[in-house]
């Protein structure tokens, strides 16, 4: 017999009749053995059943629901498969129990439950050749739609009237304006950084006062800008992997598409635009303040006055080394954009997708700018802007 | 074993499935429901109708708990659902029902399957994995999605089989209270036929109350039993459509007796009548 269920409702009196757990119980008449059912055969009070159903072997006589008290699919399911493993009859069911068995048995299983698994050998082979395919696709991916960024910035020039003024402001905002608080501020604590580890090291020397050389040659000519890209990549390039695979799913670029509006115009010529115009300002930015950093960390503790500290650095910081970083700054402000923007455009399907496209731009961008800052490195010393 | 877990269905054996008085929601300044009463009884399919913008999905959202009503009281099954009332109770109520959202509102990262066996997972970690498998399975095909819909993934069905999942998803847990939000909106005439022949059979079969906002006018006159009107913040008529072809307030009349309300009468009466010749019985 089965337990008491215990009343879940507050407002619960004696006279209710409440529900029994399911169990059964196997009656023996000489050899035959039949399995009488108690309780309630709902989800809720199955318990252990289905198990000691799925452990009784042998004949059995029939299936009796006579004493049941409630039943629902579940339950029926469950009488319905030991029924049919037994090879019992059911007997006892009242014409309730009766239509859901029958509707339960009528429904039968689907031949499939879930997608079709390889061997862990030929999965794993399988997965580092998707890998493979899939990165030369997306390198191959990336440069048609770095040429038909080009090919849509041409078209632009010549037909100016074509340009979204508006929605380009609108990115300059919020790739640029934004930016500029967390920008500055990492750039600051980047320049003491440099200015403090930098001090320690020439200390040993007695060269303290190189620590100016160091701050200013190195942000101008490469960390200002750099850092800034996997700022801008981290902040700007994930937005519009998310914003276009967004508009993606939502088949907005394709009602785009059939309103006769270019998505590459109207999504990702802006974004690029801005990005590109956006990188070299917020690069100059960010290597003024990493200097203000190293100088404000000379002054506290190198007793270098800031006025011979910008005087210093005039003497020790080439021109050049500023013209290195504003020219790669639109490079590194393209790369970023066209992976954001490319990755957003390749989302279909689900919402995971989106993520793992984010995710995909951002890695991409940032990976591509190291590349291309070093094949930058190797260029500029090999024409002499030491 | 937790004894406790054992859900009681006889529990709140009164007339009504769900009870609302003076419910009041409202979005800021704009007020969705004020002063509103309805009942739903027992074992009925009750459609609700109203305009655009009346608060339908609204007040589906307020029975199922998310959306706080401002004042008012819900209950369902006897148990109030607002305000502090004890959670554990209302935790149980929340097992007792299914809601199939207007999208269907499918897991897009989960198969069909592992979406239907998502809330038996959540609710009943105990069941074991296979028999939670068969369990999903002959659910699919309860709700007449195809063989090979199991294993796919919601962006590879249809919009009727998203809805199919989406119902077999509501009716894991073998709810007695069934919310349905527009089900038939998106389907083909036929599609849309199929799927209110298909919730009258479950409804029947598994002694479901079944909450149906629609749109569809042959949906109302298909399979519900009674339809609530909302409108002017509140429910203005609950009956039979006989019923409330009887009232004179102009929007019902409007709503029935336009031309494609008197289309939808026509059609029920002719399927009754034919329907009536072919099964004597």
């Amino acid at each position: 017999m089965g337990h008491f269920g215990l009343p879940r409702n507050a407002n619960w009196t004696s006279f209710t009749p409440t529900m029994h757990r399911a169990d059964f119980i196997e009656e023996r008449d000489g050899d035959a053995r039949s399995i009488m059912l108690t309780g309630s055969l709902s989800l809720s009070c199955l318990g252990d059943v289905p198990k000691r159903l799925d452990a009784i072997d042998g004949p059995v006589t029939c299936i009796d629901l006579s004493r049941i008290e409630h039943i629902d699919t579940v339950g029926a399911w469950v009488v319905h498969r030991a029924a049919e493993r037994l090879d019992a009859p059911v007997r006892g069911a009242d014409p309730g129990a009766e239509r859901l068995i029958g509707a339960v048995s009528q429904a039968g299983l689907p031949v499939e439950m879930r997608p079709v698994q390889q061997p862990p050998l030929l999965r794993i082979l399988d997965e580092i050749g998707t890998a493979v395919v899939q990165t030369a696709q997306t390198m191959v991916g990336l440069l048609g739609f770095l040429g038909a960024t080009i090919i849509t910035g041409w078209m632009l020039i010549r037909h100016p009237s074509r340009f979204r003024i508006n929605a380009v402001v609108q990115r300059f905002e919020a790739v640029g304006v934004t930016a500029l608080g967390i920008i500055g501020l990492m750039s600051f604590l980047i320049g003491i950084v440099i200015a403090q580890q930098g001090s320690v090291q020439l200390e040993q020397f007695g060269m303290e006062v190189l620590t100016v050389n160091l701050v200013g040659r190195l942000t101008f000519r490469e960390l200002g800008v750099l850092m800034t890209a996997i700022m801008v990549a981290g902040r700007s390039g994930s937005a519009f992997a998310a914003q276009i695979g967004t508009m993606k799913l939502n088949e907005e670029v394709d009602a785009m598409r059939t309103i006769g509006v270019q998505p590459m115009e109207a999504l990702v010529m802006p974004r690029i635009i801005a990005v590109v115009v956006m990188m070299p300002l917020l690069a100059f930015y960010s290597s003024i303040l990493a200097i203000i950093g190293g100088g404000f960390l000379c002054a506290i503790s190198l007793d270098i006055p800031p006025v011979t500290f910008v005087q210093r650095l005039r003497e020790v910081v080439p021109i050049t080394d500023v013209w290195i970083g504003l020219i790669k700054a639109p490079v590194f402000g393209l790369i970023i954009g066209i992976a954001g923007c490319f990755q957003g455009l390749q989302v279909r399907g689900n919402a995971e997708e989106v993520g793992q496209r984010t995710t995909a731009a951002v890695v991409q961008a940032i990976f591509l700018v190291i590349v291309i800052d070093a094949v930058f490195a190797v260029f500029f010393t090999w024409i002499d802007w030491k | 074993m937790t004894e406790a877990e054992c859900l009681d269905i006889t529990e709140g054996q009164g007339e009504h499935a769900i009870s609302i008085r003076g419910l009041r929601t409202s979005f800021g300044p704009q007020v969705v429901h004020d002063a509103l009463d309805l009942d739903v009884r027992r074992g009925e399919i009750l459609g609700v109708v109203g305009g655009s913008g009346t608060g339908k999905s609204v007040l589906m959202r307020a029975i199922i708990g998310l959306q706080a009503p401002d004042a008012g009281e819900i209950e369902v099954f006897g148990q109030p659902m607002t305000g502090e009332a004890d959670e554990e109770a209302q935790l149980a109520i929340r097992r007792r029902w299914g809601v199939l959202f207007q999208n269907g509102a499918l897991f897009s990262t989960l198969t069909v399957s592992e979406n239907v066996q998502v809330p038996l997972r959540e609710y009943y970690p105990a069941i074991r994995p296979e028999l939670r498998e068969e369990i999903a399975g002959y659910k699919i095909r309860m709700t007449g999605l195809p063989e090979d819909a199991a294993p796919k993934f919601p962006s590879e069905l249809s919009g009727g089989m998203r809805k199919r999942a989406g119902l077999a998803r509501a009716l894991a847990l073998d709810p007695d209270l069934l919310f349905l939000d527009e089900p038939t909106a998106g389907l083909d005439p036929i599609g849309a036929a199929a799927f209110d022949e298909q919730t009258r059979d479950l409804q029947q079969t598994l002694g479901l109350t079944v909450f149906l906002i629609t749109h569809d006018l042959d949906t109302l006159h298909a399979i519900c039993d009674r339809v609530a009107v909302l409108a002017d913040r509140r429910v203005i008529a609950v009956g039979t459509i006989d019923e409330l072809l009887a009232t004179d307030h102009p929007w019902i009349q409007e709503y029935f007796n336009g031309p494609r309300g008197r289309l939808a009468h026509a059609g029920s009466v002719q399927l009754k009548t034919s329907g009536a010749k072919g099964a004597p019985a």
